[in-house]
């Protein structure tokens, strides 16, 4: 699938397929192409080629049909001020010919005492869990989340894991973009990473974290900085690259390389600015991949 | 479960709520026709015919000639040193200046100016030289300023559909809540219909507002079939508001809308006989101002509201504004964007 707006390509040849019942992310920085990826699923953004196929039907002879059976949540939708929660869940509901009872997704999604205020007067999580009511209001077998706990506080992504979890373990399938890897590693079976519109590694997020050949990260800085010849020659040192003003080091286990690593530190006549290690995650999978962080890439 | 309600039917009353509960736009709709209504019935109301002012230049004889025209019912007169009286004159403030002769001293570009002149003359001429005619004084309501003047308000009301349609598409799409609404399915013509019908269900409101006001402040009544009235607001709704949603189908921005709207509206203003009659306007320009929504909608009212008029005789006015309608309607659906 590949899309370009004027000279940029957004979408340069991404493949994957996700598989019913699955919950799946794709997991990039800003500007990958996640949301023009998923636009062009939902149908709202035409590609330039390739093929797509939603629930088995193609947008080009199905829209009604895939419409009906998809829910989604756009990345920055302001559903109408003016309305209630009630009257913007019953006016969703009418669009389809099967679905969910308003009152009932209202108590659902925790939205009980809010039912009859005004969307304007609601706080940024509950706006958000009305997007997602106002995607789950047809009974999708598809749930299409873009971004969807971008700015949210801590509460309301849990609250809004919760309701992602819940589709899920009643056998709806899940597309959703994040560029945090907590909510990937937590939410998806499995994740695609995308960079500058291309799938650049997929698999369950144990996989991916896996395929790094080492379990943990060493980050460090010192003063004067070590030459990498001297990173080289640590024993358990997978992978070595430059990370912002540190060094970032993929190591197999920490007992192997931190004291080893604190020697040499010594032995160069260096000071220890800033050490830090932690198990190695989606995130360091990306930097990995790409030298790069999720955030500001 | 309960049955779902129709989508048509939720999209209207969601934009009749959501219109109800915006304060500014209601006051737009019903009460601002009425407040102007009022200052322009304040305005031209009845009372005694102008007065034309005119200054006698002093000097032997002045204050005799000032008593003469004094007499006459349509001058006041003053008068003036020469200084004075010229200043007076530049100004407006009198619309002729006689001095020694007679000599009229005038601007002839003002209308004011010829009628003080006919005034003048009038008084100065004895009473046998007049022609004999005789002045019958038409008084009932139907020539009136006012008369002309309420139809072409109404008719401007149902212009301003084009606005109450416009801006909320605008801003929905600015919101990205067309794009959201447009991943569901619905039907698309749906939400633009519904837009026109949630138009149609305040229009009752304004229409008794305005026609009420007429009444009760004017004593203007429907001469012409009430049927014919509702046919042409009904079209006129449908008409304005297809244009609306014409000018808002691929509008951005609310600057770019109002740009447009007022590229469209200001000209009908002007044109279409709200406030003066179009027949002032060039003859070439006629058929052109004639084929205008506005015009056909004036023109219908005016005729029904005025002249008496039954639905047979505003078929025209009518059949154009349907026109207007359904090729602004399905211009519309063809190029709405939903981004």
């Amino acid at each position: 699938m590949t899309k370009s707006f004027a000279d940029v390509k957004a979408v340069a040849g991404l493949d994957l397929s996700v598989a019913r019942g699955e919950c799946f992310g794709l997991l990039g920085p800003n500007g990958a192409g996640k949301t023009t990826t998923i636009e062009i699923l939902e149908g709202l953004t035409d590609r330039d080629g390739g093929e797509v196929s939603v629930l088995g039907l193609t947008w080009e002879k199905d829209a009604d049909a895939i419409r009906e059976r998809i829910g989604i949540s756009l990345q920055d939708t302001q559903l109408n001020d003016k309305l209630s929660v009630f009257e913007t869940l019953r006016l969703f509901r009418s669009f389809y010919r099967s679905g969910r009872e308003p009152e009932a997704l209202i108590e659902q999604l925790s939205l009980g005492e809010k039912r009859n205020a005004r969307v304007g007067k609601l706080s940024g999580g509950q706006r958000q869990r009305l997007a997602v009511a106002c995607a789950l209001v047809g009974e999708p077998e598809i749930l299409f989340l873009d971004e969807p706990t971008t700015g949210l506080d801590p509460q309301s992504r849990l609250q809004l894991w919760d309701l992602v979890v819940a589709f899920r373990s009643a056998g709806g399938t899940v597309l959703l973009t994040t560029h945090y890897m907590d909510e990937a590693e937590r939410l998806c079976d499995r994740v695609a990473i995308v960079d500058h519109g291309k799938v650049i590694a997929i698999g369950t997020p144990r996989e991916l974290i896996s395929s790094l050949q080492g379990g943990s990260v060493v980050e460090f800085a010192t003063d004067p900085p070590l030459p990498k010849e001297t990173l080289a020659a640590l024993p358990g040192v997978s992978e070595y690259r430059p990370h912002g003003p540190n060094w970032f080091l993929l190591v197999r286990a920490l007992h192997e390389t931190v004291p080893p690593l604190l020697l040499a530190v010594e032995a160069a006549g260096a000071k220890l600015v800033t050490l830090s290690t932690h198990q190695a995650t989606l995130e360091d999978v990306f930097v990995s991949l790409t030298g790069r962080d999720l955030r500001d890439a | 479960m309960r049955k779902p309600s129709s989508p048509l039917y939720e999209l209207t009353l969601v934009r009749v709520k959501e219109f109800l509960r915006e304060p500014e736009a209601v006051f737009w709709t019903f009460l601002f026709p009425i407040l102007l209504a009022i200052c322009l019935g304040l305005a031209f109301r009845d009372k005694p015919a102008d007065r034309t002012p005119v200054g006698v230049l002093e000097g032997p004889g002045s204050a005799e000639l000032a008593a003469r025209l004094s007499k006459s019912p349509g001058l006041t007169v003053r008068t003036y040193t020469e200084a004075a009286g010229g200043n007076a004159l530049r100004s407006g403030k009198i619309s002729l200046l006689l001095l020694p002769g007679p000599v009229f001293k005038l601007d002839p570009t003002r209308p004011d100016a010829r009628l003080a002149r006919l005034e003048v003359e009038d008084a100065l001429r004895g009473a046998n030289d007049r022609p004999a005619t005789k002045i019958e004084e038409m008084k009932e309501p139907g020539a009136r300023y006012i008369d002309f003047l309420i139809p072409g308000i109404l008719g401007m009301n149902v212009l301003m559909a084009m606005w109450g349609l416009g801006f909320p598409i605008v801003n929905a799409r600015l919101r990205n809540l067309l794009k959201r609404l447009s991943a569901t399915p619905m039907k698309r013509w749906h939400y633009l219909l519904a837009q026109i019908l949630a138009r149609l269900f305040y229009l009752p409101i304004e229409v008794f507002a305005i026609l009420g006001f007429a009444r009760i402040a004017f004593d203007i009544t429907v001469r012409g079939s009430v049927l014919a009235l509702w046919a042409l607001l009904l079209t006129g709704v449908f008409a304005f508001s297809g244009v609306g949603l014409l000018i808002a189908a691929r509008t951005r921005t609310i600057e770019g809308l109002s740009g447009l709207m007022n590229l469209v509206m200001l000209p009908m203003w002007l044109l279409s006989g709200v406030f003066f009659s179009y027949e002032r306007f060039p003859d070439a320009a006629l058929p052109f101002i004639r084929a205008l929504p506005l015009t056909a909608l004036n023109d219908g009212l005016r005729a029904v509201i005025n002249g008496g008029a039954t639905l047979g005789e505003v078929t025209v006015s009518l059949a154009i504004l349907a026109a207007w309608g359904l090729v602004t309607f399905v211009a519309s659906v063809k190029l709405f964007v939903w981004k």
